[in-house]
């Protein structure tokens, strides 16, 4: 089942010639400029370095995600991106103008789903919809669009449904859904998948590069799932241990989409991809005895 | 079919000499005869299968009727026993005579001082809705701002402390004071006592609005007005529904209390007054239906708490 939709999508994509394909070539003008960002926090115990001398360009229509051990600051990072905190020093640029607090046009995807338990899936994307597209469009097409949303991830048989009467996974299709349908510039991603089991973990994965290519999103994802990064990503980005956590290497993934989870699994350079993160990991920034 | 049935019914009893004959009928005959079960069969057993489910039913209902039943049986035959030594307490018999008699017509008026228990009750509840209302007026907008504010959060936090133990009918001279009538003053002690819990409840739920709400309410950039009404508000609802259900507890103790105190009509004046004419069974019968009341309110607002009540994850 699920791999007939992933197939379906993908003849899609072969047809319409997707830029996605060719991302890194073709679309070079970055979207997300980060310039020497650095995160203090100010604790009872001093001043604690979270993030330094962090840099990085996202492109239009690149899907870049961020990996490291938990506490390298990936979620603070990802954070600073949305808008939810600010920097202490350096500047993020986005569309060529200054982050200054989250705005819909850098929608995010929560680890925990996020959805308001008292609204139905509908109502719950609606919210999103509403605020980006309510003044310049009609209830039956904002509504067309919600609808739309809810179908592209397959949830549209549970779409008056509350969130308390679906399974995990299932809320955090609507997450995506209610992200995708604001049609952000950027979408940003804190480990989406993080809460869920492997099965579905995978299943979502499949969903999610079949909307990324139809869509043709730009993504900044929070992982630390080193197959997922892989699976999913035009650029790695690997971050060393914190405190003062910065970037250590950046890993390009030359695989091109649309990608097949099991083709890859044969693929001798998707090993030697997971084997580069994995080194990085595991010998360069081993943690000690957590 | 069931021609040939019929024939083969009749068979026997003309052919009986015949033992040919008998065999091949008797292979035959069952068959009918099942046939005829079958047509049978069907209402018998949909009439067991729906003893089945309508025993299970009685079993359950038993099992939540028997046990409180024998509570009531306990404390009627204590009350009966406590009846017949003390001599001057009414037993169940005496009030049970007693509250037919009142519940006959329980709306009747003669004069301000002697009316039928239903109006007593009812303007008790009267007191209670209109101190309770402006205590949630008043409690609710302010347990939002200190829920929202640290700073009012400290600011009130200590006055709060201090007032709070203090029993509401100590404020019941200033009311009066105050206002110069019986009436207002006994709403005032009930309004009084409704606040606390309503403020501190409101405060806790807006405090504990989860940050992830928050935060998705940030990332969708929803204006102050869709915050409040979308998030805020039933984040906070269970909260208050409980701050709402403690205070009309509270009140509905309170007022029995004050009315004592201050006279007119109500519940509790009737229960001093009935002291003063020394009809003890009708004091045991308000007991009951002080209880009753109170039940039914609880009831009433727990009723509306679960409808809003939202299982999150």
């Amino acid at each position: 089942m699920k791999t007939n939709e992933c197939e379906v999508s993908a003849q899609a994509n072969a047809s319409e010639a997707r830029v996605k394909g060719a991302s890194p070539a073709v679309a070079n003008k970055p979207i997300v400029k980060i310039e020497n960002v650095g995160q203090t926090f100010s604790t009872k115990s001093g001043k604690f370095t979270a993030l330094r001398d962090i840099n990085l360009d996202v492109s239009v229509g690149e899907v870049v995600t961020l990996i490291g051990h938990s506490g390298c600051g990936k979620s603070t990072l990802l954070n600073l991106i949305a808008g939810l905190s600010l920097p202490t020093s350096g500047l993020l640029l986005c569309d060529g103008r200054e982050i200054a607090g989250p705005g819909p046009e850098r929608s995010v995807v929560f680890q925990n789903h996020s959805l308001l338990p008292w609204m139905t899936c509908f109502e719950n994307v609606m919210l999103g919809v509403e605020r980006v597209f309510g003044r310049k469009e009609g209830v039956p097409k904002l509504k067309a669009r919600v609808a739309a949303a809810l179908d592209m991830v397959h949830m549209d048989h549970a779409m008056h449904k509350y969130p308390h009467e679906i399974s995990g996974g299932m809320k955090q299709r609507v997450g995506i859904a209610r992200a995708f349908a604001m049609e952000p510039k950027l979408l940003l991603m804190d480990e989406p998948f993080g809460a869920l089991d492997a099965l579905t973990r995978a299943a979502l994965q499949d969903e999610l590069n079949g909307v990324m290519a139809k869509t043709g999103a730009t993504v900044v994802m929070v992982t630390h799932d080193v197959d997922e990064a892989v699976l999913l990503s035009d650029r790695i980005v690997m971050m060393t241990n914190g405190p003062a956590a910065t970037i250590g290497e950046i890993v390009e993934v030359k695989l091109e989409r649309p990608r097949d989870r099991l083709e890859l699994a044969q693929d001798t350079r998707f090993a030697d991809y997971r084997a580069a993160v994995f080194e990085f990991l595991y010998r360069k920034q081993l943690k000690r005895a957590a | 079919m069931s021609a040939l049935a019929l024939k083969l019914v009749e068979a026997p009893a003309k052919v009986e000499p015949v033992p040919v004959k008998t065999a091949a009928a008797a292979t035959e005959l069952p068959v009918t005869v099942e046939r005829s079960e079958q047509t049978s069969t069907p209402p018998a057993r949909e009439g067991q299968g729906e003893g089945g489910p309508r025993n299970e039913h009685f079993r359950d209902l038993a099992k939540v009727l028997i046990p409180p039943l024998f509570g009531m049986l306990l404390l009627i035959g204590i009350w009966a026993l406590v009846a017949i030594k003390s001599g001057n307490i009414p037993g169940p018999d005496k009030t049970w005579d007693a509250a037919l008699k009142l519940f006959a017509d329980p709306f009747y008026r003669n004069g301000p001082n002697d009316q039928g228990i239903g109006w007593n009750v009812l303007s008790s509840l009267q007191r209670v809705g209109i101190g309770f209302g402006f205590a949630a007026l008043v409690g609710i907008p302010m347990g939002f701002l200190l829920g929202r504010f640290a700073f009012m959060n400290r600011m009130f936090e200590p006055i709060i402390s201090l007032l709070r133990p203090v029993s509401p009918l100590a404020w019941l001279p200033i009311g009066l004071l105050v206002f110069q009538k019986a009436d207002p003053a006994a709403t005032w002690t009930i309004f009084i006592c409704s606040i606390w819990p309503m403020i501190l409840n409101t405060a806790q739920g807006v405090q504990r609005v989860p940050q992830d709400y928050l935060n998705v309410a940030r990332v969708l950039g929803l204006s102050e007005a869709k915050v409040i009404t979308k998030i805020l508000f039933p984040a906070v609802l269970p909260y208050m529904l409980t701050g709402i259900r403690l205070s009309i507890g509270t009140a509905w103790l309170v007022i029995v209390a004050a009315e004592m105190l201050t006279g007119g009509v109500g519940i509790g004046f009737w229960v001093w007054d009935e002291w003063n004419n020394l009809k003890v069974e009708h004091i045991v019968i308000a007991i009951f239906v002080i209880g009753m009341v109170g039940l039914a309110l609880e009831t009433m607002l727990l009723m509306i708490a679960k409808r809003f009540t939202y299982e999150s994850r």
